[in-house]
């Protein structure tokens, strides 16, 4: 850490600039919960007129939504389970290894992040039409997979990375077999980068759209409700209560997925 | 179990198969079979008198995308929302990431980190839903350029030619602010990345040779910067270039790549076409990717 003297200080334009730019970061999600309390039905008419909580019992009420929900969440717990598995596979393999042709599979792993969702979406489609293939559930499934094993191996990989070398060495060294130190020295060291990977794929899966859109065909997932509905607006307050489910559903595994990562987390000092 | 591993750790080339085959053999089918068929539907044609696929090699539909003008429009229309789009977030996250990555700690730091990851994983139709409301003739915005008395300005904004419209809404300038609120995020993280690996050493010596801090800022932090801020430039230019679901909730008429790509598929059923359109921005990507190596994109990821 830099000494912090008289000449290391931020000017008023950064201060005032870094503020502004993280409340212009909050400000539209703020806003979008409390439209969801409005009693104005019919404009986004700003400030709202009253607040009222009847939207929510009218959300609930709606069996649409639950089935959209249901949807969601089983597609986002296959997709999970799938990107857990393989995601982790490939981290193992791919972290401290050495083999020709590693480069390339390398940048396939990160492709389907590098590269617009637009082309995932319209590339298994265009598989599927080629093998006549009808949308379904799996396919939900096998397009989600794809990029959350990305972020499974991403997050697992970067946490074996770190991890020293020679611990593996003093295991051995000390008569452990493979799979004692596999399953006392590397496990626990990498767990809490597995779960915080599954639960960054399990909301990444829940919110997804740009790619669900062409693997799902009739199937409606909640973004995709969701998506519809920005286009026929009648039942606005309703479509601003799914917003806030939708914020609350993905931002409860992205924030146990932060404590399980964060910097000065046990692991990391242990270091 | 311990004959097992003993076996795979004399022969390391068998446990990395072991551990490589599944994921690979996912890749290769789902992704890579997939990308594979994408450029072969990019070589059929749709027979324009029954509407349906001609499963024969031809450059016919590559030749469409490229002879007609209203697609050149489309590429060169994405494109420059694109690098706008790019330029301004590096702009408005340059003193976000050098707050949080030099002068913040402790708690302050910390506020700063959660503060823009929590909204970059906030729901992305929720943010675009969001958006809508606030852009909207009777929203926020509107409503807050009222209050100032400044309903003229914002008048005057959207009866500019090109970028303007009946309502923020529905212009071009909407659809700018759409897309940079959502990837700023996406340039803000790599760009403090790259701040915090600048060694604390080079600012006093800068400081000791009797640089001001504006000019150690422009000379010695701002350089070390830049492969960050390549980083992050390929997410929002390559985000940008890709999305359909922001142009078509925000915005003009005026079709954007990714929205025609989707409309192709979808009411017209000329995958062939959608297929050759959504080879541009891979193209114009791997270009990018290429520019923004040079800058040391790749060590700040």
């Amino acid at each position: 850490m830099p000494s912090r003297g008289q000449f290391d200080r931020p000017s008023w334009l950064t201060r005032i600039g870094a503020f502004a730019g993280l409340a212009f970061m909050h400000i539209p999600v703020l806003i979008i919960i409390l439209y969801a309390f409005t009693t104005d039905d019919r404009t986004y008419q700003f400030p709202p007129p009253g607040l009222t909580f009847k939207w929510f019992e009218a959300a609930f009420a709606r069996q649409d939504i639950w089935q959209s929900l249901g949807l969601s969440l089983s597609v986002a717990a296959c997709a999970t389970v799938i990107a857990m598995v393989l995601g982790t596979l490939a981290a193992f393999a791919l972290a401290r290894s050495n083999f020709r042709g590693k480069d390339a599979v390398t940048v396939l792993f990160v492709l389907p992040i590098a590269l617009p969702g637009i082309i995932t979406g319209i590339a298994l489609l265009a598989a599927m039409k080629l093998g006549r293939i009808e949308p379904s559930f799996f396919t939900i499934v096998a397009g989600h997979a794809t990029f959350c094993l990305v972020i499974v191996y991403n997050n697992v990989v970067a946490r074996l990375r770190r991890l020293p070398p020679n611990w593996v060495e003093a295991s051995m060294d000390l008569g452990a077999d493979g799979s004692q130190t596999l399953r006392y020295v590397l496990l626990p060291q990498v767990a809490t980068a597995f779960l915080a990977g599954g639960m960054l794929a399990f909301a990444l899966s829940f919110d997804e759209i740009i790619v669900t859109i062409f693997t799902a065909g009739k199937e409606r997932t909640l973004p995709i409700w969701f998506f519809s509905e920005l286009f026929r607006p009648r039942d606005r307050p309703v479509t601003n209560v799914v917003a806030v489910i939708v914020i609350a559903v993905t931002l409860l595994p992205i924030v146990l997925a932060y404590y399980f990562t964060r910097p000065d987390d046990e692991h990391e000092t242990a270091r | 179990m311990r004959a097992a591993s003993t076996f795979f750790w004399r022969r390391p080339h068998w446990y990395l198969a072991l551990l490589l085959v599944p994921p690979l053999l996912w890749f290769g089918t789902v992704y890579l079979g997939s990308l594979f068929a994408l450029l072969a539907q990019s070589f059929y044609r749709i027979d324009d008198f029954t509407a349906q696929i001609v499963r024969e090699p031809t450059l016919a539909t590559y030749k469409q995308l490229v002879t007609q003008p209203a697609n050149i429009d489309i590429v060169l229309r994405t494109v420059t929302m694109a690098i706008a789009v790019t330029i301004a977030c590096a702009v408005i996250a340059l003193p976000i990431a050098t707050y949080m990555a030099r002068y913040a700690t402790g708690r302050v730091k910390a506020f700063f980190y959660v503060g823009v990851m929590l909204p970059m994983w906030t729901s992305y139709l929720v943010k675009v839903y969001a958006w809508r409301q606030l852009l909207a003739k009777e929203g926020i915005i509107a409503w807050v350029f009222g209050k100032l008395g400044l309903s003229g300005v914002l008048d005057t904004l959207l009866a500019t030619p090109g970028v303007g419209g009946p309502s923020l809404s529905s212009s071009y300038i909407g659809m700018f602010l759409v897309f940079v609120y959502m990837w700023l995020p996406f340039m803000i993280l790599p760009m403090a990345a790259a701040l915090e690996r600048v060694p604390g050493s080079l600012l006093q010596a800068s400081a000791d040779l009797g640089a001001k801090p504006a000019q150690t800022f422009r000379n010695v932090v701002l350089p070390l910067a830049i492969p960050g801020i390549a980083a992050g430039s390929v997410f929002t230019f390559s985000l940008t270039l890709g999305d359909y679901i922001i142009p078509s909730v925000v915005g003009a008429p005026g079709y954007f790549i990714g929205m025609m790509v989707y409309t192709q598929q979808g009411l017209a059923g000329n995958i062939p076409l959608a297929a050759a359109f959504s080879v541009v921005p891979i193209v114009l990507i791997f270009v990018y990717l290429s520019i923004a190596k040079r800058f040391g994109a790749f060590d700040a990821l």
